[in-house]
């Protein structure tokens, strides 16, 4: 079991990256209305075909040679359905992948969404220039982070250079504590 | 509140520091990200790097997630890319990192208690 939220994601956005993606975006909504929490993450890779698609959420299915088991998506599917969510998944060779996990927000065996700002920064270090695109609504609030606009200000600096991944990291987490607190006013 | 503009700073010293180092020289770290190397630890341990480089300003290195490296049971690995020389190290914690930094990527001495082969089980 992840102990975070965050990090299926960065699990999930692995398999995207070794799709050979060239985005990936991530949209988290919380409702409390609704009681709802979804997280969907949609890339542009090389797709599944259906044969691997039909196998992919029973762990003993992988196409990795290194081991025998694959196990990203079977564990982000056992956490949404311990708290009475579904996990989706859609994709077509050649187009993308598209994975939806719904969760209970109020569900004691909820795990935290967690330090999302590393796993954000860790994704967007991905050496092979996938740009990563973050949504992240609570209620009516709304925070983005993207990297297409962030390599759009930096111009040739890399993301490497010194201050950067500060920056990001704390933009991102200022960001998700806005959208948090203005709800209590 | 951090702001687009702080970003465009950050990008200003960059471009005022002229750097004479080419894309692929340097020091490379990859991190084992896979499913595996997330639940052992991963993400902590490649975080810190970041930070570290980040503020010690090791311009000269780069950390990079990868995909599976190894062995799950030894997760969380790091390799260390020097020139030619490939050094792996596996049960990687955040200790395991500020010494990897310290002794190696800035003394230049391998850390063998985190070396493969000599973990402990
Ligand atoms: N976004 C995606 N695009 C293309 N194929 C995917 C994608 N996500 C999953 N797959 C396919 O589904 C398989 C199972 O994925 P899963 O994440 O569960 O395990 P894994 O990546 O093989 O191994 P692990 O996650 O344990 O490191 C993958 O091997 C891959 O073939
Ligand atoms: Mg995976």
């Amino acid at each position: 079991m992840m102990e975070e939220l965050s990090l299926h994601i960065l699990d999930v956005c692995q398999n995207s990256i070794n799709a050979n993606a060239s985005l990936i975006q991530i949209f988290i909504v919380e409702n409390t209305e609704k009681n709802s929490l979804s997280i969907e993450i949609i890339d542009d890779g090389h797709g599944m075909n259906e044969e691997t698609l039909s196998h992919v959420s029973d762990p003993f299915y992988t196409t990795r040679t290194t081991r025998k088991v694959g196990l990203g998506i079977s564990l982000f599917k056992m956490s949404a359905e311990a708290t009475n969510g579904t996990l989706k998944i859609e994709s077509k060779e050649q187009i993308g992948t598209k994975i939806k996990a719904t969760f209970e927000l109020d569900h004691i065996d909820l795990a935290p969404l967690g330090d999302i700002e590393d796993t954000l920064v860790i994704l967007a270090l991905n050496d092979k220039f996938i740009d990563i695109f973050y949504s992240h609504q609570y209620n009516e609030n709304r925070f983005e982070f993207d990297t297409r606009k962030i390599r759009e200000i930096l111009e040739d600096t890399p993301f490497t250079a010194h201050g950067v991944t500060q920056w990001m990291k704390e933009y991102i987490r200022e960001g998700l504590n806005n959208i948090h607190k203005e709800e209590t006013k | 509140m951090k702001s687009l503009d702080d970003l465009k700073k950050i990008r200003d010293n960059a471009q005022k520091k002229v750097t004479m180092r080419g894309k692929n020289d340097g020091i490379r770290v990859l991190v084992g990200m896979a499913t595996c190397g997330i639940s052992a630890g991963a993400r902590p341990v490649m975080n810190r790097f970041v930070e570290i480089v980040d503020k010690q300003d090791l311009e000269n290195v780069t950390i990079t997630p990868v995909g599976c490296i190894g062995e799950c049971a030894i997760e969380p690995i790091v390799e260390v890319l020097i020139d030619d020389k490939r050094t792996t190290y596996c049960k990687v914690d955040v200790d395991g990192v500020d010494r990897i930094i310290k002794e190696h990527i800035i003394g230049g001495k391998v850390v063998d208690d985190y070396v493969i082969g000599k973990y402990r089980i």
